[in-house]
Formats: structure tokens, sequence, C-alpha cells
């Protein structure tokens, strides 16, 4: 679909960027040793860090990708809002306030306060670089899906400029700007998430009974291009454009409007009505995507198993199943083990404030993924959706409502994923200036050292995650973000739960459990039927793994190792 | 952004075992109490995927209020714990 440039929506873009980058040149100022750099001094009052880990945590899959998968296939994305803050109960009741105590500036602190262990710093950063590295992956992604239909450029100068930006703000500040940058980034993402669902619901649900708001849209790739409903495509005589979708065909007691509705009216309004659904079908030879109109009941759209990742639960198919749980494991487990949550633990005083910024931090949360399904029911049934592009229908749901609404919506968009990128960047350059460098290496560096590789460190993870941006384009933000979770989960939670819980660990186990889980996690994934079909073009039938999602076999690996690895080296008693 | 001390390293916190027994214990208690939850919807979404489309109230459907219920079951049991929990010098947090 081609998106036509808005110059409300360049013009607020541009304020919220001036924004950000004029508070990390504020706070760059008064950033000049190690622990302000990367923990911003401990001195974060915790109700602004609270809001800061909305700020990362809401990410682009958050925002972009639930939105998205609600909308094209209904409940099944709100699987992911809820496996998403469910992970925060174990953040909060069970690593918070061990790992503030443990730790300084990253997570291999915490691992390592014990032991002492260079092995341990090693595979903590490791660990800490690939799960930031593919966190960062659906970021860059989501940016350059942002960037096309905002400013009218293609998909890798949006990423590019995420980039640019972010690494500007984290090479200036660190942790200090990151911080205040996801603060107001985690404020107005709730305040104006919940202006749309308030607009949502005061729309309410409205039938088309327009014939060509169901008629078929192809797109066909050609030596010169592509062909739209056998057009080439443009906006000019004789070119076509997709067409926006999205729309109700039939309410309950054939009313045709139902005007404002209140929350819970909204939602057994909607089940009770039809649905036009837009499933794709790809040809024989891979050139034309046929996108077909399909009315569904509501009841159907609001239960689980509507979307291709999750079709198996309504079917009896035992890998589809255990795919779904892996995922849900992974996501339960994968919260507290995100590199780039586990620092903000860092940034304020104590243990009681961490616990706090914890509580604020899932009320915030919370709220946002209870908007996430009235925003992806709103898109679903508002007739602004792009068929070929799941990831930007919350924006052009805001679109729907006028030009200012897509302005700040997409520019607060856009501010999410400088936010979390920020601090997955953070995260990243801690791992390698604090855990390999001073931990591992051993190298004996003064504080502006610390920073200023700190700094360098920044700029080229950042340029790795441009890279990977554009390769990645095709790939749903959500689904990749599902990985990095597995990733996490499979490395990080099992090391982190025995050394808090188990007496008996030992360093050789701690590193055992990282090495295992990171490596036969990444390994499942690379191996999976989705890696396959998406990323290689080949069958997903080759695939040499049973289901995609690998969280329920490599956790329980990952804890097994452990144990056994500390079990063999336990020091014998004297 | 008064009070907020960009400089200063991370100091050690003052440390009272017993009130980090007290919160750790209670904090597991609570983690089982929402796993119990949690664990009971994926596996009803698994496998019994049809119990999800049965109306429980005003028109929702299970899915939804089971979906919902975990959202805001976590924030009651984050704010009892936040309520609880014991600070190092005896007192509550």
């Amino acid at each position: 679909m081609i998106y036509e440039r808005s110059a409300i929506a360049v013009i607020v873009f541009g304020i919220f960027v001036a924004v950000t980058l004029g508070l990390s040149i504020y706070l760059g100022r008064r950033t000049h040793t190690a622990a302000g750099y990367y923990a911003a001094g401990g001195g974060v009052p915790w109700f602004v860090n609270g809001v800061a880990f909305a700020g990362d945590y809401l990410s682009a899959a958050s925002f972009l990708g639930i939105c998205g998968m609600i909308a094209f296939f209904g409940y099944d994305g709100f699987l992911y809002s809820i496996g998403y803050l469910a992970g925060w109960v174990v953040a909060l009741f069970v690593i918070a306030e061990p790992l503030k105590r443990l730790g300084r500036y990253t997570f291999a602190d915490a691992l390592d306060k014990k032991f002492n262990s260079r092995g341990i710093k090693l595979a903590a950063a490791i660990s800490t670089l690939v799960v930031s590295v593919f966190y960062l992956i659906p970021q860059m992604v989501g940016a350059g899906v942002l960037i096309k239909p905002l400013l009218g450029l293609p998909h890798w100068a949006g990423v590019v400029t995420v980039g640019a930006v972010v690494v500007f703000i984290v090479a200036t500040a660190g942790m200090a700007s990151t911080t205040y940058v996801q603060f107001l980034k985690g404020s107005l993402l709730l305040i104006f998430t919940g202006a749309l669902t308030v607009m949502i619901l005061n729309r309410g649900l409205k039938v088309d009974t327009n014939p060509e708001a169901s008629a078929t849209q192809t797109v066909t790739k050609t030596a010169d291009g592509e062909l739209v409903n056998g057009k080439p495509h443009g906006r000019g005589d004789g070119e076509a454009d997709l067409r926006p979708v999205g729309h109700v065909s039939k309410l309950p007691g054939g009313i045709s409007e139902t005007g404002p509705l209140g929350p819970i009216e909204f939602l057994s309004t909607l089940r009770e009505s039809e649905v036009v659904v837009w499933p794709k079908t790809i040809s024989e030879d891979g050139k034309t995507t046929t996108y077909t109109a399909k009315t569904k009941s509501g009841a159907d759209l609001l239960r689980p198993g509507n979307s291709p990742t999750f079709a198996g639960l309504q079917k009896d198919s035992l890998p589809a199943k255990l795919n779904f749980l892996s995922l849900m494991l992974a996501l339960f487990c994968g919260t507290a083990s995100l590199p780039h949550i586990l620092i903000r633990y860092y940034t304020v005083k104590d243990s009681a404030a961490a616990r706090k910024s914890t509580v604020v931090g899932i009320a915030a949360i919370g709220c946002f993924y209870v908007l996430t399904l009235y925003m992806g029911l709103g898109a679903m049934t508002g007739g602004a959706m792009d068929v070929s592009n799941n990831n930007m229908a919350g924006p052009l749901l805001a679109k729907s409502f006028g030009p200012y609404p897509f302005a700040i919506i997409s520019a607060v968009a856009f501010t999410t994923i400088l936010g979390t990128v920020s601090g997955l960047i953070v995260a990243a350059s801690g791992a390698v200036v604090h855990d390999v460098m001073t931990g591992y290496l051993k190298l004996d560096m003064n504080d502006a050292a610390k920073v200023r590789i700190g700094k360098l460190a920044a700029v080229a993870v950042g340029c790795v995650a441009v890279v990977l941006g554009i390769i990645f384009e095709q790939m749903n933000v959500n689904f990749l973000v599902g990985w990095a979770f597995s990733v996490a989960a499979s490395a990080n939670l099992p090391a982190l739960i025995m050394l808090l819980f188990w007496k008996r660990t030992t360093k050789q186990g701690i590193i055992a459990s990282i090495v295992v889980g990171m490596v036969s996690s990444l390994a499942w994934i690379l191996l999976s039927g989705d890696t396959f079909k998406d990323v290689y073009g080949l069958k997903a039938d080759d695939s040499p793994v049973p289901f995609s999602q690998p969280g329920l076999v490599t956790i329980p690996l990952s804890f097994v190792v452990l144990i056994v690895v500390s079990l063999l080296t336990r020091p014998k008693p004297a | 952004m008064a009070g907020f001390q960009h400089s200063h390293s991370p100091t050690e916190e003052a440390r009272d075992p017993v009130a980090e027994r007290f919160n750790a214990r209670l904090g597991l208690l609570l983690f089982v109490i929402y796993l119990a939850g949690y664990a009971a919807y994926v596996l009803i979404n698994t496998f019994r995927p049809t119990t999800m489309e049965v109306v429980v109230f005003s028109g929702i459907n299970l899915a939804v209020a089971s979906g919902m219920a975990l959202i805001v079951g976590a924030l009651v049991l984050a704010l009892l714990y936040a309520a609880l929990c014991r600070l190092p010098n005896g007192g509550r947090a």
C-alpha cells in the first residue's frame, strides 16, 4: 500500500526526536563516571524507574506487533499480551530484590558475586550480547515499518535513522538519558493509547455494506515491479493501489451502527457480530499474493487459534500444542532474563525501590496490554488496515481518526523504538566493557576509559542492529521478539534462579547452564520450521525439529545441565 | 529532575536477613499462586480451547475474561506484595 506523506506527522515526529535528543545532551553533560553511564548513578526515583520499565518493555513488538496480530487474527495476539505481562510476576516476586542486592551494573555481577569467576563474566556477557542483538532486530524492523508511511522513506532509511538517533542518545549520556527517554516514552504511550481506545469506544461499530469493501485484492511481483489487481502499482491513471480494509459485515439485531459503546459492551457486541478478515494465499510460483475477504463470527475471532502461529490449537496437532506451550513458557520466563530489564534494577538506590518500581511497571504495562485488545479490534473493524502489512495496523487505526492522531501515534511508536533500542544498547555496551574488558580480560581502565569504550561499543552494536534490521524486513516483529525471549529464558533464567535458591550451585554449573541454554535455543531456532520457511526460503516440513519455539526443551535442559554439572564439580568437604 | 544524581557510585544497602527471608518467602508464595492461574490458563487454551468460547458474564467469553483476570491479578498480587514486604529496619515497605 502506498502511504501519503503527512506534513503534520513529519512536524510532530521532528518535535519528538528533538526533545529526545535535547534531553540526552542535557543529561550527557552531567554524566562523567562509569556508575553514571551504566547505572545512572543508582539515583533514579522509583516511580520514574517504574514508568521507564514500561518504556523499556513496551517495545515495537507490543505496540506494532500485538496490535497487528489482533487486528488480523483476533484473540491470538492477546495471548502474547498475557504472556509478556505474566513474566513480570517472576521478575517481581523472585528476581528483583536479590538481584538488586547482588549486582552493581550488569546481571553478570549478580551471577558472579559469590564466585568471582572470569568464565561466568564471559558467558553472561556473551549471552547478554546475543539476547540484546536478537531483541534489537524486531525493533529495527519496526522502525523501518514506521518510517515508510511517516516520512515516505524506504525501509532501510528508517532503520538507519533509528540507529543514528539511538547511538547518539546512548553515546551522549548512557543510562541516565536512556531512563528519562524511557520515562517520557512510557508516559506518552499510555496516555495516547488510552486516548485512542476512548476514540474507538466512542466510534462504536458500524456495518459497511459497500461490495467493494469485500472485493479480492492481488499483488503480483514482476520483473519491472509490482502489479496490484492486475495494474501497475501506483496512484496515477491506469495504476492501482491496495485498498484499506477491515469492517463489520453484520451487527446483532440487524442494526447498521451501534453508536458509542462501553468497554464490556464493545467486546460483547463484537462477539455477536460478523467481521470481514483477510487471509492471504500465495501462488505456487510465489509471485502472486491473493487477499480474499472472509466473513467470520465475532465469537470465532475472540477465541484462540485463528492465526497461522496458533492454528494448531483448534486442531488435534500435538506439535502445534507443544509449540504454544513452549512459547508461553518462554514469555513467562523470559522477562526476568532480559538484560535491558535486569540492568534497570541498578538505577535505583535499594531493593525496596527496586520492588516499588516493578509494581509501577506492572501497573503501567498491565494497563497497556488491556488497551492492546481494544486497539487491535478497533483496527480490525476500522476500515484502515493495510492487508499486506500487519505491523502497521496500530498507526493506520490512528489515521482513521484523522491526521493528528496518526502523527502523534506514529511519533510515539517511533519514540517507543528509540527507547527500547537505547536500553538494549546500554545493556550490550555494559556487557562488553564491564564484563568482558574489565571482568574477563582484567584490563585496568579508569572511569573515563570505561565510558569511552562503552560509547564505542554502543556505536558498534548499533551498526550491527541496523544491518540486521534491514535483512529481516519481512518478519513479524512480535514473532521475532518471541525468539529473543526464548534465548534469554534458556540462557539466563536457570542460572539466576539456581544461584538464588540452590546452595550447591557451582561456577562450572552456571557457565555450563548459560552456554548450553544459549547454544541449544539458538540452534533450535535456526533449525525450526519457521526459520526454514521465512529466512531460508525452504519447506517448513524439512525442519529437523518438531516445533519452532525452543523454550519447552531448552529451558529445562539448561536447568538439568546446571544441576548435573554442579553436582559433578562440587567442592570436596575439607 | 531534582534529586537525581548521576555521578555517585551505587552504595551497599543495609542488610536484614530476617526481613529478606520474609520477603523472599512472601514472593514465592505469591509467585506460586499466580503460576497456578497462568498454568491453568495456558493448559485450557492448549488442550481444551473450546472451553474458552463459553460466555461467563455480560456476553464476555472465558478467553477474554480469564486473560483480563490474569492482567488485573498480576497487579493485585504486586500491590499486596508491596504492602506486606518488610524493610531492613523491621518496618513495612
